[in-house]
Protein backbone atom coordinates (compact mmCIF):
# COMPACT_ATOMS: atom_id res chain seq x y z
CA UNK A 1 0.00 0.00 0.00
CA UNK A 2 3.00 2.46 1.03
CA UNK A 3 4.39 1.26 -2.77
CA UNK A 4 1.35 2.66 -4.31
CA UNK A 5 1.14 5.83 -1.81
CA UNK A 6 4.63 6.53 -3.36
CA UNK A 7 4.08 5.59 -7.08
CA UNK A 8 1.00 8.51 -6.95
CA UNK A 9 3.24 11.02 -5.47
CA UNK A 10 4.59 13.88 -7.29
CA UNK A 11 7.96 13.27 -6.94
CA UNK A 12 8.05 9.59 -8.52
CA UNK A 13 10.53 9.72 -10.97
CA UNK A 14 13.15 10.35 -8.33
CA UNK A 15 12.23 7.29 -6.15
CA UNK A 16 11.93 5.79 -9.13
CA UNK A 17 15.60 6.31 -10.06
CA UNK A 18 16.57 5.75 -6.60
CA UNK A 19 14.85 2.22 -6.21
CA UNK A 20 16.09 1.11 -10.21
CA UNK A 21 20.02 2.17 -9.00
CA UNK A 22 19.03 0.45 -5.25
CA UNK A 23 18.55 -2.55 -7.15
CA UNK A 24 21.24 -2.63 -9.66
CA UNK A 25 23.98 -2.53 -6.90
CA UNK A 26 22.28 -5.26 -4.78
CA UNK A 27 22.64 -7.09 -8.19
CA UNK A 28 26.17 -6.00 -8.81
CA UNK A 29 27.25 -6.43 -5.34
CA UNK A 30 26.13 -10.00 -6.21
CA UNK A 31 27.48 -10.85 -9.27
CA UNK A 32 30.89 -9.25 -7.85
CA UNK A 33 30.53 -12.04 -4.90
CA UNK A 34 30.16 -14.43 -7.27
CA UNK A 35 32.91 -13.74 -9.14
CA UNK A 36 35.23 -13.41 -6.53
CA UNK A 37 34.35 -17.07 -5.24
CA UNK A 38 35.03 -18.23 -8.20
CA UNK A 39 38.01 -16.84 -9.26
CA UNK A 40 40.08 -17.17 -5.80
CA UNK A 41 39.06 -20.80 -5.96
CA UNK A 42 36.58 -20.69 -2.80
CA UNK A 43 34.47 -22.84 -4.76
CA UNK A 44 35.44 -25.43 -7.38
CA UNK A 45 34.91 -23.61 -11.15
CA UNK A 46 33.27 -26.58 -12.76
CA UNK A 47 31.03 -25.58 -10.31
CA UNK A 48 30.55 -21.94 -10.22
CA UNK A 49 32.32 -20.58 -13.13
CA UNK A 50 32.93 -16.53 -12.29
CA UNK A 51 30.06 -13.63 -13.11
CA UNK A 52 31.72 -12.22 -16.22
CA UNK A 53 32.43 -15.42 -17.87
CA UNK A 54 28.10 -16.33 -17.29
CA UNK A 55 27.37 -12.74 -18.93
CA UNK A 56 29.68 -13.47 -21.67
CA UNK A 57 28.19 -16.53 -22.32
CA UNK A 58 24.64 -15.19 -22.22
CA UNK A 59 25.90 -12.60 -24.80
CA UNK A 60 27.36 -15.22 -27.20
CA UNK A 61 24.06 -17.43 -26.72
CA UNK A 62 22.06 -14.61 -27.30
CA UNK A 63 24.06 -13.71 -31.29
CA UNK A 64 23.37 -17.79 -31.45
CA UNK A 65 20.41 -19.35 -33.60
CA UNK A 66 20.63 -22.52 -32.14
CA UNK A 67 19.89 -21.09 -28.65
CA UNK A 68 16.98 -18.77 -30.25
CA UNK A 69 15.44 -21.18 -31.67
CA UNK A 70 14.76 -22.89 -28.32
CA UNK A 71 14.35 -19.71 -26.50
CA UNK A 72 11.43 -19.30 -28.99
CA UNK A 73 9.95 -22.39 -28.60
CA UNK A 74 9.83 -21.78 -25.26
CA UNK A 75 8.16 -18.26 -25.27
CA UNK A 76 5.67 -20.01 -27.46
CA UNK A 77 4.28 -22.44 -25.01
CA UNK A 78 4.36 -19.73 -22.50
CA UNK A 79 2.73 -17.52 -24.46
CA UNK A 80 -0.16 -19.60 -25.81
CA UNK A 81 -0.55 -21.48 -22.34
CA UNK A 82 -0.76 -18.37 -20.50
CA UNK A 83 -3.45 -16.67 -23.31
CA UNK A 84 -5.45 -19.55 -23.53
CA UNK A 85 -5.53 -19.90 -19.48
CA UNK A 86 -7.05 -16.39 -19.40
CA UNK A 87 -9.18 -16.41 -22.31
CA UNK A 88 -10.28 -20.12 -19.86
CA UNK A 89 -10.12 -18.84 -16.79
CA UNK A 90 -12.23 -15.06 -16.67
CA UNK A 91 -15.37 -16.43 -18.01
CA UNK A 92 -15.20 -19.57 -15.81
CA UNK A 93 -14.38 -17.04 -12.97
CA UNK A 94 -17.35 -14.85 -13.74
CA UNK A 95 -19.57 -17.60 -14.18
CA UNK A 96 -18.46 -19.07 -10.96
CA UNK A 97 -18.31 -15.63 -9.28
CA UNK A 98 -21.74 -14.75 -10.33
CA UNK A 99 -23.85 -17.98 -10.28
CA UNK A 100 -23.73 -19.70 -6.35
CA UNK A 101 -25.48 -22.73 -7.67
CA UNK A 102 -23.15 -23.05 -10.65
CA UNK A 103 -20.15 -22.59 -7.90
CA UNK A 104 -20.96 -24.87 -4.54
CA UNK A 105 -21.63 -27.52 -7.38
CA UNK A 106 -18.34 -27.22 -8.80
CA UNK A 107 -16.42 -26.43 -5.68
CA UNK A 108 -15.28 -29.69 -4.57
CA UNK A 109 -13.74 -30.76 -7.64
CA UNK A 110 -12.14 -27.27 -7.96
CA UNK A 111 -11.07 -28.12 -4.29
CA UNK A 112 -9.54 -31.56 -4.70
CA UNK A 113 -7.44 -30.23 -8.14
CA UNK A 114 -6.10 -26.87 -7.04
CA UNK A 115 -3.67 -28.68 -4.63
CA UNK A 116 -2.29 -30.97 -7.29
CA UNK A 117 1.55 -29.88 -7.91
CA UNK A 118 1.06 -29.57 -11.39
CA UNK A 119 4.89 -30.79 -12.15
CA UNK A 120 3.48 -33.57 -10.56
CA UNK A 121 1.04 -34.22 -13.22
CA UNK A 122 3.94 -33.96 -15.71
CA UNK A 123 4.74 -38.23 -16.22
CA UNK A 124 0.36 -38.77 -16.37
CA UNK A 125 0.19 -35.84 -18.95
CA UNK A 126 3.32 -36.94 -21.38
CA UNK A 127 2.15 -40.92 -21.46
CA UNK A 128 -1.78 -39.64 -22.27
CA UNK A 129 -0.77 -37.00 -24.78
CA UNK A 130 3.13 -37.06 -25.61
CA UNK A 131 6.07 -34.34 -25.33
CA UNK A 132 5.36 -32.37 -27.49
CA UNK A 133 4.42 -28.61 -27.60
CA UNK A 134 0.78 -29.78 -26.29
CA UNK A 135 2.34 -31.50 -23.24
CA UNK A 136 3.89 -28.00 -22.48
CA UNK A 137 0.76 -26.35 -23.66
CA UNK A 138 -1.65 -28.26 -21.93
CA UNK A 139 0.47 -28.16 -18.07
CA UNK A 140 1.27 -24.19 -18.62
CA UNK A 141 -2.29 -23.81 -18.97
CA UNK A 142 -3.58 -26.28 -16.39
CA UNK A 143 -1.43 -23.86 -14.02
CA UNK A 144 -1.77 -20.63 -14.84
CA UNK A 145 -5.41 -21.52 -14.70
CA UNK A 146 -5.92 -21.28 -11.24
CA UNK A 147 -4.66 -17.78 -10.18
CA UNK A 148 -6.67 -16.27 -12.89
CA UNK A 149 -9.51 -18.25 -11.26
CA UNK A 150 -9.18 -17.11 -8.26
CA UNK A 151 -8.92 -13.64 -8.31
CA UNK A 152 -11.43 -13.49 -10.92
CA UNK A 153 -13.95 -14.33 -8.10
CA UNK A 154 -12.45 -12.73 -5.33
CA UNK A 155 -12.30 -9.66 -7.93
CA UNK A 156 -16.12 -9.99 -8.30
CA UNK A 157 -16.64 -10.55 -4.46
CA UNK A 158 -14.95 -7.11 -3.29
CA UNK A 159 -17.62 -5.33 -6.26
CA UNK A 160 -19.52 -2.72 -4.86
CA UNK A 161 -22.81 -3.48 -4.71
CA UNK A 162 -24.31 0.07 -4.98
CA UNK A 163 -22.20 0.40 -8.01
CA UNK A 164 -24.18 -2.76 -9.84
CA UNK A 165 -27.56 -0.97 -8.43
CA UNK A 166 -26.59 2.18 -10.12
CA UNK A 167 -26.44 0.86 -13.00
CA UNK A 168 -29.59 -1.38 -12.74
CA UNK A 169 -31.28 1.62 -11.53
CA UNK A 170 -31.22 2.47 -15.57
CA UNK A 171 -32.83 -0.61 -16.12
CA UNK A 172 -30.07 -2.36 -17.13
CA UNK A 173 -30.10 -6.60 -17.15
CA UNK A 174 -27.95 -8.79 -14.76
CA UNK A 175 -25.51 -9.72 -17.68
CA UNK A 176 -25.27 -5.86 -18.43
CA UNK A 177 -24.51 -5.47 -14.96
CA UNK A 178 -21.77 -8.57 -14.69
CA UNK A 179 -20.10 -6.92 -18.14
CA UNK A 180 -19.71 -3.40 -17.18
CA UNK A 181 -20.02 -3.09 -13.88
CA UNK A 182 -18.34 -6.29 -12.40
CA UNK A 183 -15.78 -7.04 -14.97
CA UNK A 184 -14.50 -3.51 -14.98
CA UNK A 185 -14.23 -3.80 -11.39
CA UNK A 186 -12.52 -6.87 -11.09
CA UNK A 187 -10.29 -5.62 -13.75
CA UNK A 188 -6.97 -5.17 -11.61
CA UNK A 189 -7.41 -8.49 -9.51
CA UNK A 190 -7.81 -10.42 -12.53
CA UNK A 191 -4.92 -8.59 -14.16
CA UNK A 192 -2.93 -9.42 -10.94
CA UNK A 193 -3.93 -13.09 -11.08
CA UNK A 194 -2.57 -12.78 -14.79
CA UNK A 195 0.98 -11.56 -13.71
CA UNK A 196 0.95 -14.03 -11.19
CA UNK A 197 0.36 -16.51 -13.34
CA UNK A 198 2.75 -15.23 -15.84
CA UNK A 199 5.53 -16.10 -13.28
CA UNK A 200 3.72 -19.68 -12.92
CA UNK A 201 3.40 -20.54 -16.47
CA UNK A 202 7.40 -19.76 -16.76
CA UNK A 203 8.17 -22.49 -14.29
CA UNK A 204 5.78 -24.87 -15.75
CA UNK A 205 7.14 -24.53 -19.60
CA UNK A 206 10.89 -25.31 -18.17
CA UNK A 207 9.84 -28.07 -15.75
CA UNK A 208 7.95 -29.85 -18.65
CA UNK A 209 11.43 -28.77 -21.48
CA UNK A 210 13.36 -30.43 -18.48
CA UNK A 211 11.08 -33.86 -18.13
CA UNK A 212 10.92 -33.98 -22.32
CA UNK A 213 14.01 -33.98 -22.42
CA UNK A 214 14.15 -33.65 -26.68
CA UNK A 215 13.22 -31.29 -28.57
CA UNK A 216 13.19 -27.53 -28.62
CA UNK A 217 13.30 -25.31 -25.37
CA UNK A 218 15.11 -23.16 -22.73
CA UNK A 219 14.84 -26.54 -20.72
CA UNK A 220 15.92 -28.91 -23.24
CA UNK A 221 18.79 -26.84 -23.55
CA UNK A 222 19.31 -26.43 -19.75
CA UNK A 223 19.02 -29.95 -19.71
CA UNK A 224 21.70 -31.18 -21.91
CA UNK A 225 23.76 -29.04 -20.82
CA UNK A 226 23.18 -30.73 -17.50
CA UNK A 227 24.10 -34.20 -18.63
CA UNK A 228 27.14 -33.51 -20.96
CA UNK A 229 30.24 -35.10 -19.56
CA UNK A 230 31.46 -32.91 -18.21
CA UNK A 231 28.60 -30.88 -17.43
CA UNK A 232 28.85 -27.41 -19.52
CA UNK A 233 28.12 -25.09 -16.11
CA UNK A 234 28.73 -21.79 -17.76
CA UNK A 235 25.86 -22.61 -20.20
CA UNK A 236 23.40 -24.49 -17.58
CA UNK A 237 23.77 -20.97 -15.70
CA UNK A 238 23.48 -18.56 -18.67
CA UNK A 239 20.23 -20.24 -20.06
CA UNK A 240 18.62 -20.19 -16.36
CA UNK A 241 19.89 -16.33 -16.36
CA UNK A 242 18.07 -15.66 -19.65
CA UNK A 243 14.61 -17.39 -18.23
CA UNK A 244 15.14 -15.51 -14.61
CA UNK A 245 15.60 -12.39 -16.79
CA UNK A 246 12.69 -12.92 -19.22
CA UNK A 247 10.47 -13.57 -15.97
CA UNK A 248 11.34 -10.30 -14.49
CA UNK A 249 10.74 -8.32 -17.74
CA UNK A 250 7.25 -9.92 -18.13
CA UNK A 251 6.28 -8.84 -14.35
CA UNK A 252 8.23 -5.64 -14.45
CA UNK A 253 5.61 -4.76 -17.59
CA UNK A 254 2.34 -6.28 -15.97
CA UNK A 255 3.05 -3.89 -12.65
CA UNK A 256 3.63 -1.31 -14.82
CA UNK A 257 0.76 -1.70 -16.89
CA UNK A 258 -1.41 -2.11 -13.94
CA UNK A 259 0.19 0.75 -12.42
CA UNK A 260 -1.31 2.93 -15.40
CA UNK A 261 -4.56 1.44 -16.24
CA UNK A 262 -5.73 1.47 -12.95
CA UNK A 263 -5.20 4.58 -11.41
CA UNK A 264 -8.76 4.99 -10.01
CA UNK A 265 -8.56 1.23 -8.37
CA UNK A 266 -5.27 2.70 -6.69
CA UNK A 267 -6.41 6.21 -5.53
CA UNK A 268 -9.23 4.71 -3.99
CA UNK A 269 -7.25 2.37 -2.00
CA UNK A 270 -4.67 5.61 -1.04
CA UNK A 271 -8.04 6.91 0.05
CA UNK A 272 -8.74 4.52 2.71
CA UNK A 273 -5.42 4.17 4.38
CA UNK B 1 -47.82 9.79 -11.69
CA UNK B 2 -46.62 7.82 -8.13
CA UNK B 3 -49.31 5.25 -6.11
CA UNK B 4 -47.65 3.45 -3.73
CA UNK B 5 -50.94 1.01 -1.76
CA UNK B 6 -50.94 -0.43 1.35
CA UNK B 7 -46.95 -1.41 0.60
CA UNK B 8 -45.12 -3.60 3.53
CA UNK B 9 -41.64 -5.20 3.09
CA UNK B 10 -40.44 -7.40 5.86
CA UNK B 11 -36.69 -8.39 6.11
CA UNK B 12 -35.61 -12.17 6.72
CA UNK B 13 -39.37 -12.84 7.09
CA UNK B 14 -39.48 -16.08 9.71
CA UNK B 15 -36.26 -16.10 11.03
CA UNK B 16 -35.12 -14.82 14.50
CA UNK B 17 -33.81 -11.05 12.84
CA UNK B 18 -36.99 -10.60 11.20
CA UNK B 19 -37.10 -6.81 10.70
CA UNK B 20 -40.36 -5.41 9.58
CA UNK B 21 -38.84 -2.41 7.46
CA UNK B 22 -42.25 -0.76 6.42
CA UNK B 23 -45.41 -1.22 6.89
CA UNK B 24 -49.46 -0.52 5.27
CA UNK B 25 -47.71 2.66 3.50
CA UNK B 26 -49.90 4.62 1.51
CA UNK B 27 -48.54 7.52 -0.79
CA UNK B 28 -49.42 9.12 -3.83
CA UNK B 29 -47.19 12.46 -5.57
CA UNK B 30 -48.87 14.09 -8.38
CA UNK B 31 -46.76 14.80 -11.66
CA UNK B 32 -44.36 17.61 -11.55
CA UNK B 33 -44.17 17.64 -7.97
CA UNK B 34 -41.37 17.58 -5.27
CA UNK B 35 -42.24 15.50 -2.28
CA UNK B 36 -39.47 15.16 0.22
CA UNK B 37 -39.83 12.09 2.79
CA UNK B 38 -38.39 12.56 6.10
CA UNK B 39 -38.22 10.22 9.15
CA UNK B 40 -35.72 8.97 11.74
CA UNK B 41 -32.77 7.28 10.65
CA UNK B 42 -32.97 4.26 9.84
CA UNK B 43 -37.24 3.38 9.75
CA UNK B 44 -37.13 2.05 5.95
CA UNK B 45 -36.58 5.26 4.11
CA UNK B 46 -34.33 3.01 1.82
CA UNK B 47 -36.04 0.33 1.29
CA UNK B 48 -39.30 2.38 0.34
CA UNK B 49 -37.19 4.17 -2.41
CA UNK B 50 -35.76 0.82 -3.42
CA UNK B 51 -39.68 -0.77 -3.76
CA UNK B 52 -40.22 2.45 -6.11
CA UNK B 53 -37.19 1.85 -7.75
CA UNK B 54 -38.11 -1.75 -8.55
CA UNK B 55 -34.48 -2.94 -6.91
CA UNK B 56 -36.59 -5.20 -4.67
CA UNK B 57 -39.58 -6.98 -4.40
CA UNK B 58 -41.72 -5.31 -1.60
CA UNK B 59 -43.18 -8.33 0.70
CA UNK B 60 -46.75 -6.40 0.79
CA UNK B 61 -48.71 -4.02 -1.25
CA UNK B 62 -47.58 -2.42 -4.90
CA UNK B 63 -46.44 0.25 -6.20
CA UNK B 64 -47.23 2.24 -9.33
CA UNK B 65 -45.38 4.39 -11.73
CA UNK B 66 -47.28 6.24 -14.42
CA UNK B 67 -49.93 3.34 -13.60
CA UNK B 68 -48.08 0.56 -14.51
CA UNK B 69 -47.53 -1.29 -11.55
CA UNK B 70 -43.57 -2.02 -11.10
CA UNK B 71 -42.06 -4.88 -11.13
CA UNK B 72 -39.15 -4.09 -12.22
CA UNK B 73 -36.97 -1.14 -12.86
CA UNK B 74 -39.64 2.06 -14.55
CA UNK B 75 -38.49 2.72 -17.62
CA UNK B 76 -38.42 6.50 -17.06
CA UNK B 77 -36.61 6.46 -13.59
CA UNK B 78 -33.52 7.96 -12.09
CA UNK B 79 -32.00 7.12 -8.68
CA UNK B 80 -29.42 9.42 -7.17
CA UNK B 81 -27.56 7.75 -4.11
CA UNK B 82 -26.28 9.25 -1.23
CA UNK B 83 -22.80 7.97 -1.64
CA UNK B 84 -21.54 9.29 -5.02
CA UNK B 85 -18.02 7.64 -4.57
CA UNK B 86 -19.69 4.14 -5.15
CA UNK B 87 -22.12 5.17 -7.36
CA UNK B 88 -20.21 6.83 -10.23
CA UNK B 89 -17.98 4.07 -11.96
CA UNK B 90 -13.79 4.94 -11.20
CA UNK B 91 -13.05 3.28 -14.31
CA UNK B 92 -14.78 5.81 -16.33
CA UNK B 93 -14.16 9.20 -17.20
CA UNK B 94 -16.95 11.87 -16.08
CA UNK B 95 -18.34 11.94 -19.66
CA UNK B 96 -18.78 7.97 -19.81
CA UNK B 97 -20.65 8.04 -16.85
CA UNK B 98 -22.85 10.37 -17.34
CA UNK B 99 -23.65 9.16 -20.79
CA UNK B 100 -23.74 4.99 -20.12
CA UNK B 101 -27.51 4.65 -18.52
CA UNK B 102 -28.24 6.43 -22.29
CA UNK B 103 -27.37 3.01 -24.15
CA UNK B 104 -30.30 2.03 -22.66
CA UNK B 105 -32.57 4.84 -24.77
CA UNK B 106 -30.87 3.08 -28.10
CA UNK B 107 -28.94 6.87 -28.45
CA UNK B 108 -26.21 6.38 -30.86
CA UNK B 109 -22.59 7.25 -29.80
CA UNK B 110 -22.26 10.88 -31.20
CA UNK B 111 -26.30 11.66 -29.43
CA UNK B 112 -24.94 9.95 -25.76
CA UNK B 113 -21.35 12.34 -26.30
CA UNK B 114 -24.00 15.48 -26.79
CA UNK B 115 -26.47 14.45 -23.80
CA UNK B 116 -23.82 14.16 -21.70
CA UNK B 117 -21.74 17.51 -21.92
CA UNK B 118 -25.55 19.00 -21.85
CA UNK B 119 -26.49 17.92 -18.45
CA UNK B 120 -22.89 18.22 -17.44
CA UNK B 121 -23.17 21.94 -18.30
CA UNK B 122 -26.67 22.06 -16.25
CA UNK B 123 -24.92 21.34 -13.18
CA UNK B 124 -22.12 23.70 -13.78
CA UNK B 125 -19.03 21.22 -14.72
CA UNK B 126 -18.50 21.43 -18.32
CA UNK B 127 -14.79 20.83 -19.00
CA UNK B 128 -14.85 17.99 -15.97
CA UNK B 129 -15.56 15.48 -18.91
CA UNK B 130 -12.69 14.25 -19.35
CA UNK B 131 -11.79 13.68 -15.59
CA UNK B 132 -12.22 10.79 -13.14
CA UNK B 133 -14.54 10.84 -10.59
CA UNK B 134 -11.25 10.60 -7.94
CA UNK B 135 -10.09 13.63 -9.14
CA UNK B 136 -13.21 15.43 -8.26
CA UNK B 137 -14.54 16.70 -4.90
CA UNK B 138 -17.16 15.24 -3.21
CA UNK B 139 -19.83 18.23 -4.02
CA UNK B 140 -18.19 17.80 -7.83
CA UNK B 141 -18.90 13.90 -7.97
CA UNK B 142 -22.46 14.26 -6.42
CA UNK B 143 -23.03 16.88 -9.03
CA UNK B 144 -21.84 14.31 -11.81
CA UNK B 145 -24.40 11.97 -10.63
CA UNK B 146 -27.37 13.83 -10.74
CA UNK B 147 -26.26 15.33 -14.36
CA UNK B 148 -26.01 11.57 -15.12
CA UNK B 149 -29.55 11.21 -14.16
CA UNK B 150 -30.82 14.49 -15.65
CA UNK B 151 -28.94 13.12 -18.92
CA UNK B 152 -31.64 10.36 -18.98
CA UNK B 153 -34.58 12.73 -19.07
CA UNK B 154 -36.73 10.47 -16.31
CA UNK B 155 -40.08 11.59 -15.70
CA UNK B 156 -39.63 10.67 -11.61
CA UNK B 157 -36.15 11.05 -10.04
CA UNK B 158 -35.10 9.30 -6.96
CA UNK B 159 -32.78 10.64 -4.55
CA UNK B 160 -32.14 8.97 -1.57
CA UNK B 161 -30.37 11.32 1.24
CA UNK B 162 -28.47 13.01 -2.15
CA UNK B 163 -26.46 15.48 0.33
CA UNK B 164 -26.19 13.84 3.49
CA UNK B 165 -22.34 12.80 2.95
CA UNK B 166 -21.06 16.66 1.83
CA UNK B 167 -20.40 19.79 3.59
CA UNK B 168 -23.05 22.34 4.62
CA UNK B 169 -21.93 24.98 2.01
CA UNK B 170 -22.14 22.07 -0.90
CA UNK B 171 -25.05 21.13 0.76
CA UNK B 172 -26.95 24.05 -0.19
CA UNK B 173 -24.94 24.76 -3.36
CA UNK B 174 -27.04 21.16 -4.38
CA UNK B 175 -30.47 22.09 -3.02
CA UNK B 176 -30.26 24.67 -5.38
CA UNK B 177 -28.97 22.94 -8.40
CA UNK B 178 -31.94 20.53 -7.95
CA UNK B 179 -34.19 23.12 -7.85
CA UNK B 180 -33.01 25.07 -11.08
CA UNK B 181 -33.01 21.74 -12.71
CA UNK B 182 -36.12 20.81 -12.06
CA UNK B 183 -37.34 23.91 -13.10
CA UNK B 184 -35.68 23.14 -16.64
CA UNK B 185 -36.93 19.51 -16.69
CA UNK B 186 -40.60 18.59 -16.42
CA UNK B 187 -39.84 15.52 -13.74
CA UNK B 188 -41.36 14.31 -10.47
CA UNK B 189 -39.30 14.39 -7.74
CA UNK B 190 -38.63 12.16 -4.51
CA UNK B 191 -36.30 13.33 -2.59
CA UNK B 192 -35.37 11.26 0.37
CA UNK B 193 -33.68 12.94 3.81
CA UNK B 194 -33.28 13.05 7.51
CA UNK B 195 -32.68 17.13 7.25
CA UNK B 196 -35.49 18.68 8.12
CA UNK B 197 -34.57 22.35 7.37
CA UNK B 198 -33.71 20.42 3.96
CA UNK B 199 -36.96 18.76 3.51
CA UNK B 200 -38.83 22.35 4.24
CA UNK B 201 -36.73 24.42 2.07
CA UNK B 202 -36.66 22.08 -1.34
CA UNK B 203 -39.84 20.57 -0.96
CA UNK B 204 -43.67 21.28 -2.07
CA UNK B 205 -44.67 19.08 0.15
CA UNK B 206 -43.31 16.83 3.01
CA UNK B 207 -43.91 13.12 4.27
CA UNK B 208 -42.70 12.16 7.76
CA UNK B 209 -42.79 8.97 8.44
CA UNK B 210 -42.89 6.74 11.57
CA UNK B 211 -39.86 5.09 12.75
CA UNK B 212 -39.76 1.25 11.70
CA UNK B 213 -42.01 -0.28 10.92
CA UNK B 214 -42.35 2.90 8.37
CA UNK B 215 -45.94 4.43 7.81
CA UNK B 216 -46.90 8.20 7.12
CA UNK B 217 -47.78 10.40 10.24
CA UNK B 218 -47.46 13.72 8.50
CA UNK B 219 -48.51 15.18 4.98
CA UNK B 220 -47.59 18.62 4.77
CA UNK B 221 -48.19 21.03 2.17
CA UNK B 222 -45.28 23.47 1.31
CA UNK B 223 -46.61 26.79 0.53
CA UNK B 224 -43.11 29.17 0.27
CA UNK B 225 -42.62 31.89 -2.27
CA UNK B 226 -40.72 31.34 -5.28
CA UNK B 227 -38.03 31.50 -6.21
CA UNK B 228 -36.39 29.89 -2.98
CA UNK B 229 -33.57 31.33 -1.61
CA UNK B 230 -31.01 30.35 1.16
CA UNK B 231 -31.26 33.16 3.71
CA UNK B 232 -34.92 34.99 2.83
CA UNK B 233 -36.78 31.31 2.51
CA UNK B 234 -35.21 30.33 5.51
CA UNK B 235 -36.45 33.17 7.84
CA UNK B 236 -39.53 33.11 6.18
CA UNK B 237 -42.05 33.22 9.22
CA UNK B 238 -43.83 29.90 7.23
CA UNK B 239 -40.64 28.12 6.85
CA UNK B 240 -39.79 28.50 10.73
CA UNK B 241 -43.52 27.18 11.75
CA UNK B 242 -43.82 24.48 8.73
CA UNK B 243 -39.94 23.16 10.04
CA UNK B 244 -41.32 22.93 13.54
CA UNK B 245 -44.44 21.02 12.63
CA UNK B 246 -42.10 18.84 10.81
CA UNK B 247 -39.85 18.52 13.52
CA UNK B 248 -43.14 17.99 16.09
CA UNK B 249 -43.55 15.08 13.77
CA UNK B 250 -40.09 13.36 13.80
CA UNK B 251 -39.80 13.49 17.29
CA UNK B 252 -43.36 13.52 18.59
CA UNK B 253 -43.45 9.48 16.94
CA UNK B 254 -40.25 8.68 17.63
CA UNK B 255 -40.90 9.51 21.49
CA UNK B 256 -44.38 7.61 21.27
CA UNK B 257 -43.04 4.30 20.31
Amino acid sequence: MSVTATALAPGRPARATVRWSRRAVGALAFAALIELVSRTGLADREFLPPATEIVARMGTLALDPAFRAHALTSLLAWAVGLGLAAVAAVPLGLLLGSVPVVDAATRSVVEFLRPIPSVALIPLVALVIGTGLQLRISLVVYASLWPILYNTMYGLRGVDPLAKESLRSYGFGPLSVLLRVSLPSSAPFITTGVRLAAGIALILTVSTEIVAGRGEGMGVFIYFAGIAVPARMTDILAGVCWVGLFGVAVNALLVAFERRAFRWHHARLGEQT
Amino acid sequence: MLEIDNLSHVYGAGTPNEHRAIEGLNLSVAEGELLCIVGPSGCGKSTLLRSIAGLISPTGGQVKVEGNLVRQTPDNLAVVFQDYSRSLFPWMSVADNVALPLRRRGMDKKARREAAMEALESVGLSGAERKYPFQLSGGMQQRVAIARALAYRPTLMLMDEPFGSVDAQTREDLEDLVLKVRGHHQMTIVLITHDIDESVYVGDRVVVLSKAPAHVVGDLKVDLPEPRDQITTREHPDFVHLRAEVGRLVRGHAAVV
